[in-house]
């Protein structure tokens, strides 16, 4: 571990996985629910983390871009390599995008967005039934893709930990070491 | 000169023999689609705004003659609109207007105030699903064209009218304060 993680990549990781693992499977269960109190609450929690997502996915590009993250192994081989930096790629990507199209899609369907109930995001598109179906077409793909990527990107990492041996899950998860 | 003061002299006594002051102030007839009943309330911390696409109005006002105005005026809470559909079904249901019990809401105005300063205000009963209670209504008007414009809002506890029972009862979730909003156009009694 010659140029390991800061302790703010570790953080930020951990933090927005637990994250993602609250809002992600809150969506799916809440959204074929009957209207009702709960309902209203589900959804906006659900909001309210994906704008904590969003800002912490702009903070943890700020971070990045100043401090680089660890080589892979040389071991690994080159399609490997690839196919893990293209999937982090996928990450910071879907990390906006998939946010960005829940926030647009409350407003095109004519709902804002209060951050904690206290602070209104503003509504950058209008009222518009068809964009808003669009949208939660586009915000369920891309949550599609993203189950996909998180599937690949914790099986690399269990294989790398139990497989190869090597350190690629432990300079993640330094309790391990 | 003498050329156009007869045609004027003629104008004149045409237009006070047409109409009697009494009825040059008076303005009754309603002009719907240039009326509106709206509603603003909160979900969540998320300000939403609805409307009743369904209401008549019988109105008569006087702004020389508060005492001589009255209106009643009736709504449909079944054409309640927010935008979602879920939530304009939802409001249909017992919890909410129980539209099949309760299908029509109304406003009765008992008295009529000047304030001054062009201000009106309207003292009469609100009735919402069966619930009826006193209420007072501040309210502008404004000439547009040949017929008057009434504009106004006022703050309502829905939970005083039954409005949102059992579970939506939670205000943290749906708020107790709805601020109603109106526009009644009318045109002049003919």
């Amino acid at each position: 571990m010659k140029t390991p993680y800061t302790s703010t990549a570790i953080a930020l990781h951990w933090l927005m996985a637990v994250l993602l693992f609250m809002t992600f499977p809150l969506g799916i269960y809440m959204h074929d629910l009957p209207l009702s109190p709960e309902k209203l609450k589900l959804y906006s929690y659900h909001k309210w983390i994906g704008v904590t997502i969003f800002l912490l996915a702009c903070l943890r590009m700020l971070w990045r871009l100043r401090h680089p993250t660890p080589p892979l192994p040389r071991s690994m081989p080159d399609w490997q390599q690839k196919l893990a930096k293209g999937i982090h790629h996928l990450f910071y990507l879907l990390l906006f995008l998939i946010p960005l199209s829940g926030w647009l899609m409350s407003s095109a369907l004519g709902v804002q967005t209060v951050w904690f109930g206290l602070i209104p995001l503003p509504d950058l598109v209008g009222e518009d039934a068809a964009l808003g179906e669009w949208l939660k077409a586009a915000h369920k793909a891309l949550n599609i893709l993203l189950l996909i990527g998180v599937i690949v990107h914790v099986a690399a990492a269990v294989k790398h930990h139990v497989v190869d041996r090597d350190d690629v899950l432990a300079r993640m998860l330094p309790f391990l070491k | 000169m003498h050329r156009w003061h007869r045609p004027l002299a003629v104008l004149l006594l045409t237009s006070t023999a047409a109409l009697t002051p009494a009825q040059a102030a008076e303005y009754s007839r309603f002009v719907a689609d240039r009326s509106h009943i709206q509603f603003a309330y909160r979900q969540m911390g998320v300000p939403s705004e609805g409307r009743f696409r369904k209401f008549s109005v019988q109105f008569v006002f006087d702004p020389g003659k508060p005492a001589a105005s009255r209106t009643l005026i009736e709504v449909d809470p079944a054409s309640a609109e927010t935008g979602v559909k879920d939530v304009d079904e939802e409001l249909k249901k017992d919890a909410w207007f129980d539209v099949r019990r309760y299908p029509l809401a109304r406003f009765e105005s008992s008295q009529f105030r000047a304030l001054g300063g062009g201000r009106f205000e309207i003292a009469g009963r609100l009735t919402i699903k069966g619930r009826t209670r006193d209420l007072t209504v501040p309210m502008q008007p404004r000439m547009d064209g040949g017929a008057i414009v009434l504009e106004g809002s006022f703050p309502l506890k829905r939970l005083e009218f039954g409005v949102g029972t059992g579970s939506w009862s939670d205000t943290a979730t749906v708020a107790d304060d709805v601020q109603v909003r109106f526009r009644i156009t009318l045109n002049p009694t003919s």
